[in-house]
């Protein structure tokens, strides 16, 4: 198991959490959604794998690069 | 200006520096709201004066009623303009400012209201004779009303929240097995996203074009400044507008205008608006939509057809002056294209990027007009929409617009975040686009066929 940091590639806030500990995703679904510029920006799972943290909160600004979950994968 | 000698502007941007501009005109001061984040906006700047009334995020800022008409009473402004967003079709808004004594700059609060509700909109636009979709004329009010709807119109149908607009709070339903999940999703989100979860069902059709008209009135006289073709969108938010639309027979468009010159005189409307139609070019039928009670992103295209400066008319009009002109007085010349320059990356589905402008070079020349509110070193907040700059180019025909355009977007320098230019560029030279043979699911459903982003659009 390996620790992958999900990356969101966009300037905003966060708008939504979409999962939380523990969870099961699939690559390329949806974790979180970033809102930026009035648009909802899905932040995707590189990989599938298992929630292992939850870096932000629903209202914190995020930049760009910034992680905001660790999966293990 | 007879009761209007400080104008405060309840909003910002682009259309906060063209208030800021009509305002320097008709000798009135401004007085600009902003941000926490907008300190160093070109608004700011150009201002007489300047008030921040909050911190970044909308809620606490342009979209803080109480704050904005505390503000704009300190400073001692005599009305308000609020733009187009944020606040600009809020009933209330309007009401409170009246009440606090503020001359409110756009049409009477009681037209916001009715024209704000869809389904009373798609009513009025009936008694107006206004042909409408076909579907639910009243909100529904139930998943088996719902579906009986849907039986009668046919799919696939669109799923609309009553409070909703600017493409937000829509749903496409292809299928009634579809229908009952989707009208709970849009109800919660539409309860979300706008404080109410009325829906309302009608037509979906395909392919249509996006048509709307301008108009202006003083609540007892109302003219038409002709249609803008707003057919080129993505996420249902448009990209491109022109006009004269290059689908209009010169009988549609009488029609056309006719109908909206109908319904603005139905409510006594007084101010700029617009009225949104979708057109079906092949069958030559139009259909009402909904009506945007403020000025428009993309009232340019009409002043540089027909001379008038829309904002300043605006202004005179909420002064109480009487609309300066009457239908035959308006005059149209030539051929207008305006190109949305957005900071946003097409390859990547047109999402949108902040960020700094490190390099920012407008076109000039003949026939260009830019409405922005970028400068070189511009830091793009990501609070709000991502609109960099309205290109404009005016030619004496469609042919030389389009070729303008082309040359206009080519001098167009901007480093630092993605950009719509190279969309644009590619847009302008598509034949179906030169031939004027588009549709509001083109940019999609052709231009990004078998892309990988495709789905985002």
């Amino acid at each position: 198991m390996a620790d992958t940091k999900v990356i969101s590639e966009v300037t905003g806030s966060i708008w939504k959490v979409l999962v939380a500990v523990g969870d099961s995703v699939e690559a390329d679904t949806p974790v979180i959604l970033v809102e930026s510029m009035k648009m909802e920006i899905p932040v995707l799972a590189p990989d599938a794998g298992v929630v292992a943290e939850v870096l932000v909160a629903v209202g914190d600004p995020v930049s760009e690069g910034q992680a905001v979950i660790t999966l293990k994968t | 200006m007879k009761r209007i000698k400080s104008l405060f502007i309840a909003n910002r941007g682009e259309i906060a520096v063209r208030i800021i501009r009509a305002c320097r005109e008709l000798g009135v001061a401004s007085v600009q709201a902003y941000s926490e984040a907008d300190s160093e906006s070109l608004a700011v700047k150009l201002a007489d004066k300047s008030v921040c009334v909050g911190a970044a995020p909308s809620k606490e800022s342009y979209l803080n009623q109480k704050v904005l008409i505390e503000a704009a009473k300190a400073s001692g402004a005599d009305a308000i303009h609020p733009g187009y967003g944020f606040l600009s079709e809020n009933a209330e808004f309007a009401e409170e400012c009246e009440k606090a004594g503020l001359i409110y700059v756009g049409p009477q609060a009681s037209v916001i209201r009715l024209m704000g509700d869809k389904a009373a909109a798609r009513r009025l636009a009936s008694e107006a004779g206004v042909p409408i979709t076909m579907g639910s004329p009243d909100p529904i009010k139930s998943a088996e009303e719902a579906v009986e709807t849907g039986k009668r119109i046919g799919y696939p149908l669109l799923v609309k929240a009553a409070a909703g607009g600017g493409g937000r709070g829509m749903r496409v339903v292809s299928q009634e097995s579809e229908l009952k999940e989707s009208i709970e999703r849009a109800a919660a989100e539409a309860s979300a996203a706008f404080g109410s979860d009325a829906l309302y069902i009608e037509k979906y059709l395909s392919p249509v074009r996006h048509v709307e008209v301008q108009v202006i009135g003083d609540g007892k006289n109302i003219v038409h400044l002709g249609e803008r073709d707003c057919t080129i969108q993505r996420r249902h938010q448009k990209l491109v507008e022109e006009s004269p639309s290059p689908a209009l027979t010169p009988q549609l468009r009488e029609r056309l205008t006719a109908s909206a010159v109908a319904l603005a005189r139905h409510v006594g409307y007084r101010s700029a608006g617009t009225l949104e139609y979708i057109v079906d070019a092949a069958k030559q039928e139009f259909y009402f939509i909904e009506m945007n009670t403020r000025i428009q992103v993309e009232h340019p295209v009409t002043e540089m057809l027909t001379g008038f400066d829309l904002v300043k008319m605006q202004i005179r009009i909420a002064d109480g002056e009487p609309l300066p002109i009457a239908q035959n007085d308006v005059r149209f010349s030539g051929h207008v294209i305006e190109c949305r320059i957005n900071a946003e990356d097409p390859e990547k589905g047109f999402m949108p990027r902040p960020g700094v402008l490190s390099e920012y070079s407008m076109p000039s020349g003949p026939g260009v007009r830019v409405d922005s509110h970028a400068y070189p070193g511009y830091k793009l907040p990501p609070h709000y929409d991502s609109l960099i700059a309205k290109l404009l180019v005016w030619g004496s025909d469609r042919e030389e617009a389009l070729s303008r355009m082309q040359r206009a977007l080519g001098e167009f320098q901007i480093v630092g975040v993605p950009t719509t230019i190279e969309f644009h560029k590619r847009l302008v030279g598509e034949p179906d686009f030169v031939a004027g043979d588009v549709h509001t699911r083109y940019v999609k459903e052709q231009m990004w066929a078998g892309h990988p982003t495709q789905h985002m659009l």
